[in-house]
């Protein structure tokens, strides 16, 4: 029965489901943090790297090949300046040693 | 690799991504947070390497795109953050749309029918028009962020009607792609030329203060369009990861617009402080305001017992971080209580006071939200605004007023507010800040930076 299903569906189902758990995820995020949730959602949005890797992946080059390895570079700049830009930032939230008094 | 290895391994990355907004709950578990995000990247990606042929051309470009980014992420100033994160938005949104061509003309290489069928074409049609619009969104947003175009509305008679025309006839375009038998490469190319234009048009009109709720919308869309493309690719984790980003950014706009009391679709629709200039025109009457040197500022702030500094924007754009935190050292030296207060809009994005504080590392126990410190106010000796002027404006609670309803920090109820301003000149709502008129206000004129850097040589 289940194999019946359109997979469409199924993406909808986890569509849905992803957005609920965001919801709840990032009302818990405290609003100090609100550049860094930015800018780890960017890194994160760049998965679309994953699509733009099937798109450079086929064998045979073509021209869709190379508009996909553009892809996988734009992509690869947000990965990657994403995360590295976040932990900068969060490595400026670490705890401050509190000098001699308190 | 089989597929459903693949599979699973896409599973374990999207619980990592949950787990990277997860840590976000608290600057205690943030770093951990992140590295999650990290990993369920490099699973993410190292998987779908098994699965791709040109492995050396999809290397080399992470490679050149990785550089790119990390050099980008070591270099950027945290005043630049907002450019920083506008500029990523579009690269995403263009990544998508180079996806959707490539999978219009090699279906077979993402594992769909050779003809796509309607369901394909539809999800195609979505994640590049939303893809095209939040590139070309960004691409202005970006521009008036970092000064390279101005941050005034763009605004001119019948821009609602063309906004609407054009959306109507983009989606006539993406219905003549969807029922042709065929690959309609014209109707494709025009969907998204319109797209791109729609996305510019969408974002001129909206002015240089409502950026906090435009980047976060953007911020939203570029989530919209990873997903839109895991669902034609029939691709979950991409579908988890853009529903991710997607509401994180939508929360983000719906928070953005409460705190300036404007619903959503005024500030999408933008103009607002355009007209401006008349409101506080008719104000008429003759208000003197008292103003003060930096040392006479010192000399309040050194004989105080509790100080509340207010930054804005205008801190971050004199970059006084580090001269503010070298006062607050100064104060705290002396025993007086110092406490930062943040407004939600405060800055240009979401948070921006706060990350600039913690460069200038301020321990964040003592920056505060407007919730956490409104009620102080009222037993505070001194509050120190550097450059933030309708936050603070007390006309928030006078019915009538343009911003009335707007939830502001209570600076006036201190027993002695100073403001550090450029001039006397009206804030982004075009309003007069009554503030600045009280028996109890010292205003303190010029650039923010160099006004705290004296006021530190006065103590």
């Amino acid at each position: 029965m289940i194999g019946d299903i359109d997979p469409t569906i199924i993406n909808l189902t986890v569509f849905v489901l992803a957005v609920f758990v965001g919801y709840h995820v990032v009302w818990n995020v405290t609003p100090a943090l609100h550049t860094p949730l930015m800018s780890v959602t960017n890194a994160i949005s760049g998965i679309i790297l994953v699509g733009a890797m099937l798109a450079a992946g086929p064998a045979e080059t073509d021209w869709g090949v190379w508009l996909g390895a553009v892809a996988v570079t734009l992509a690869a700049i947000n990965v990657f300046g994403g995360f590295l830009v976040t932990q900068r930032m969060l490595e400026m939230f670490k705890k401050k040693d509190k000098k001699g008094s308190e | 690799m089989s597929a459903n290895i693949v599979a699973l391994a896409y599973l374990v990355a999207s619980v990592f991504f949950i787990l990277a907004l997860k840590g976000l709950s608290s600057p205690v578990t943030a770093r951990r947070g992140n590295i999650f995000g990290i990993l369920g990247m490099i699973i993410a990606v190292g998987t779908t390497l098994t699965i791709t042929e040109n492995w050396q051309l999809i290397l080399g470009c992470i490679a050149v795109g990785g550089t790119i980014g990390a050099i980008v992420a070591k270099r950027v100033q945290m005043t630049a953050m907002p450019e920083l994160v506008a500029f990523m938005h579009s690269l995403v949104g263009l990544a998508a749309v180079f996806i959707a061509i490539a999978a219009i003309n090699n279906p077979v290489s993402f594992g769909l029918p050779a003809v796509l069928p309607m369901g394909s074409k539809f999800e195609l049609f979505l994640g590049t028009f939303i893809g095209a619009m939040t590139w070309s969104g960004s691409v202005i947003a970006f521009l008036k962020l970092s000064g390279r175009m101005s941050g005034a509305p763009v605004v001119f008679s019948g821009q609602h009607m063309l906004n609407l025309v054009l959306a109507i006839v983009m989606v006539g375009f993406g219905l003549w792609f969807f029922f042709s038998d065929t690959t309609n490469w014209t109707a494709f190319i025009a969907m998204t030329a319109i797209a791109f234009v729609l996305g510019f048009l969408i974002i001129i009109p909206i002015g240089g203060a409502d950026m906090p709720v435009v980047i976060s919308m953007l911020n939203s869309y570029s989530g919209w369009a990873a997903a839109g493309i895991g669902f034609s690719l029939g691709n979950p984790m991409l579908i988890i990861a853009g529903s991710l980003v997607g509401s994180s950014g939508a929360i983000l706009s719906y928070i953005m617009c409460k705190a300036m009391n404007r619903p959503f679709l005024s500030v999408i629709l933008g103009g607002f402080g355009s007209e401006g200039a008349d409101v506080s025109a008719d104000d008429g009457g003759q208000k003197t305001h008292r103003s003060g040197s930096a040392d006479d500022a010192a000399f309040m702030l050194g004989n105080a017992d509790t100080v509340v500094i207010v930054p804005g924007y205008g801190l971050a754009v004199a970059r006084a971080q580090h001269a503010v935190k070298e006062l607050a050292d100064a104060l705290q030296e002396k025993g007086i209580n110092v406490r930062f207060a943040i407004h939600p809009v405060a800055g240009r994005m979401p948070g921006h006071m706060n990350v600039l504080l913690a460069e200038a590392e301020i321990d964040y126990e003592y920056v505060l939200e407007m919730d956490e410190i409104n009620s102080d106010f009222s037993n505070t000796d001194v509050v120190l605004v550097l450059g933030a002027n309708d936050v603070v404006n007390p006309a928030a609670n006078t019915p009538g007023s343009p911003i009335y309803g707007m939830p502001i920090l209570d600076a006036h109820k201190a027993r002695t507010v100073m403001v550090v301003k450029r001039s006397m000149a009206a804030g982004y709502a075009g309003l007069d800040n009554e503030l600045f008129y009280m028996d109890k206000t010292m205003m303190v004129f010029g650039d923010a930076k160099k006004v705290v850097e004296g006021m530190v040589k006065g103590l």
